[in-house]
């Protein structure tokens, strides 16, 4: 469907975008029913700050992982208007490609020393991210771009490619799960009074935060930024100024595809295990994350992740059986608030 | 549009290699008890059946409406599970078939229309996201629920006595067969498989058919000319969702037993695309073309792919005997898939109507 409700306001001089804060409340908002349904369960005592606490950073940890790997696919559906159902397979290859460079580096692994522990790291999320980007790469050039524009080809094709990179995974791994133990020195948590906290999920709050950040910064603060960000409004305007609109769509789809490899890297390492399934998994919340940000926002999808994850752990500390259901209701709740998602950015 | 009266679907198979392929598909179909008698045989052929009227409904959606939706199996699911919990509950008793169907279809019908109104407002694409998400969470609320549906293991239960294997009608031979409850419940399946295909043949061809065709092409221009999309579209949704309850329903009478791999597994809804798609998007034979083909293909082919994978792990040749494990199906499904998206959008009927006009 094509641009229909696109026209703003006019006659306002040079529109600036209006400031929206309310959905970055909702975080906070769902820590705090978090908080208050825990309070039910212990009534009248006070709960315990400290499990609250616990469940709250691995809400975060979660939120974050979920957000990198969702990050790629609102932009890429943002600029491109492409929905990659295909993003799963970028997650669960970027996990297998870690895995080629940690299982034979398991001793620096399992050594206790800080340096060879990222020694071994920083190469396999290095040759992740690269191997995704490339392979993202050849999926646009030979998969999805004969068919840019039309909507049900694409899904159709890209649910293909899925299926069969998951195959073929399984093809050339096995069927079994492989193991990914963490570095030592990411195991064992931090005590802050009563509350432990696991040190890989800080790490992970870290990473998402300074991706979070920099792809802010990158699309606000740089050229390429705005040169997306006028893709991501009007892509024939950008292309009649004289700009290459396809190789950005490559760089863009490459970026995006290393997200899901480095997203994928983290919860493979999250889980301590790796297999075929996890993309096919995983797909399915970072869908309903992208849904409920608005399709193509990187801010909505940041919070929509971290709705989902902390929605997620408390119902699955006070309710679990309520805790499968959780992110769907979440996502009905924030469609009939605003039907296009928290901040929909783009006109289609 | 003139609203025109024609008992049949005035849709014909416009060509005569198409025809001839139908009318052998059907006879064989409608006489597999006694031309290929033995359980293996009647339960592809049964399955067949359900897969072509699972196929066809799905195609209302695909092909007709030019929406992508994931959460077919899950109405398909919600009619097996109907019929399965009924019957498991109740004891082997026709009015338990009754009330599962009762049950089932309306709460098809009511779901398809809550999801259709939610999400076909805005985009056909949010409509893939958001089946794709309803469905996987109904899979892990029906594998988790399992004081109501059994879990991981699923339901086994008894049919009525009539439909029972043991129930012999005809003790003497009947060309070389045995007639049984279980031919009986076969001709259910069949019959009813035929009756909602011919059903879904019917609706794409009467005017709201056609509405549906309009949208598919240019909604814009279709909603300009009065129609309204959005009820258009959920109408069909909920059409094809109930279509998809009651084969659902067939086919928990015929295997007996329900659980989340035969009724909602998302490997049915790629069997359904990839059905759909082979055969032939927006034409309704194709469900039968395809549909046979499939199910022929997964029940023998995947037998000649473990020879093949034997046979290159003997010759000692390197990654051929994964790649054609019978478990790689799925890989080799899924290229075919790609490769008919590509170069055959329309199908093997696309294919046949234009070889022979």
């Amino acid at each position: 469907m094509s641009a229909q409700d696109g026209a703003t306001d006019a006659g306002a001089a040079l529109p600036k975008a209006q400031a929206d804060f309310l959905p970055l409340l909702l975080p906070l908002l769902v820590a705090i029913a978090g908080y208050l349904g825990m309070w039910c369960q212990s009534f009248p005592q006070l709960p315990s700050s400290s499990t609250w606490v616990t469940l709250t950073i691995a809400g975060l940890a979660m939120g974050m992982m979920i957000f990198i790997m969702a990050s790629g696919l609102t932009l890429i559906f943002g600029l491109m208007d492409v929905l990659n159902f295909g993003h799963g397979a970028f997650i669960a290859i970027g996990a297998y490609l870690a895995t080629l460079v940690l299982l034979p580096l398991g001793g620096w692994m399992q050594a206790d020393s800080i340096w060879l522990n990222l020694a071994a790291v920083v190469p396999a999320v290095i040759v992740a991210m690269a191997g995704t980007a490339v392979l993202g790469l050849a999926f646009e050039r030979v998969v999805i771009a004969p068919v840019y524009g039309q909507h049900l080809k694409q899904i159709l094709i890209t649910m293909g490619g899925m299926i069969v990179a998951e195959q073929i995974l399984y093809a050339l791994f096995g069927p079994q799960q492989i193991p990914l133990p963490l570095p030592t020195s990411l195991r064992g948590s931090f005590q802050i009074g009563e509350a432990a906290i696991e040190k890989y999920r800080v790490v992970c709050v870290v990473a998402g935060l300074v991706v979070f950040l920099s792809m802010l910064a990158i699309l606000n603060r740089t050229r390429i930024g705005l040169l997306i960000r006028a893709g991501v409004e009007n892509t024939e305007m950008v292309e009649a100024l004289g700009y290459r609109i396809t190789r950005l769509f490559v760089g863009v789809f490459m970026a995006g595809s290393a997200l899901a490899g480095l997203g994928g890297v983290m919860w493979g390492l999250y889980r301590e295990q790796v297999n075929a399934a996890m993309g096919g998994e995983l797909l399915v919340l970072v869908f309903i994350v992208v849904i409920i940000g608005g399709l193509g926002s990187v801010t909505g999808c940041f919070i929509g992740a971290l709705l989902v994850a902390l929605a997620t752990n408390y119902a699955g500390f006070l309710v679990p059986k309520l805790a499968l259901v959780t992110d769907i209701a979440l996502m009905v709740a924030v469609l009939l608030w605003r039907p296009r998602g928290l901040y929909p950015v783009t006109s289609r | 549009m003139m609203p025109r009266v024609m008992p049949l679907s005035g849709d014909p198979p416009r060509s005569r290699v198409l025809a001839v392929v139908l009318i052998v598909i059907m006879v064989g179909l409608a006489f597999a008890p006694f031309l290929f008698p033995g359980a293996k045989p009647l339960n592809v052929a049964a399955k067949v059946c359900i897969f072509i009227a699972l196929a066809a409904s799905y195609d209302l959606l695909l092909g007709y409406t030019g929406v992508v939706s994931f959460a077919h199996t899950m109405f398909y699911g919600v009619g097996s599970y109907g019929v399965a919990i009924a019957l498991y509950s109740l004891g082997a008793r026709w009015d338990a078939i009754g009330l599962g169907l009762a049950i089932a279809l309306p709460l098809a019908a009511l779901l398809a229309f809550a999801i259709g109104l939610f999400s076909l407002r805005v985009q056909t694409i949010f409509f893939a996201m958001i089946t794709l998400a309803v469905a996987s969470a109904f899979l892990v609320l029906a594998s988790q629920l399992s004081w109501l549906t059994g879990g991981e293991d699923g339901r086994s239960f008894r049919v009525p006595e009539l439909l029972q294997p043991g129930t012999v009608f005809v003790p003497r031979d009947v060309l070389g067969v045995a007639v049984t409850g279980r031919t009986l419940t076969y001709y259910l399946v069949f019959v009813s498989c035929a009756l909602l295909f011919l059903l879904l043949l019917r609706v794409v061809n009467s005017p709201f058919g056609r509405v549906l065709q309009a949208i598919r092409e240019n909604p814009f221009r279709a909603e300009a000319l009065g129609y309204r999309i959005v009820i258009h579209r959920t109408l069909a949704n909920v059409l094809a969702a109930v279509v998809a309850a009651a084969v659902g329903a067939l086919n928990a009478l015929w295997l007996r037993y329900t659980g989340p791999d035969t009724a909602l597994s998302f490997n049915i809804m790629l069997d359904i695309l990839l059905i759909v798609v082979i055969g032939g998007m927006g034409t309704m034979y194709g469900a039968i073309i395809g549909g046979t083909l499939f199910v022929l293909a997964q029940n023998y082919l995947q037998a000649l792919m473990g020879t093949v994978s034997a046979a290159a792990g003997e010759a000692g040749l390197p990654l051929l005997p994964s790649l054609f494990h019978p478990d790689r199906w799925l890989l080799w499904l899924g290229i075919l898939f790609i490769a008919s998206v590509y170069f055959f959008p329309s199908g093997i009927v696309g294919k046949l109507r234009g070889g022979s006009g």
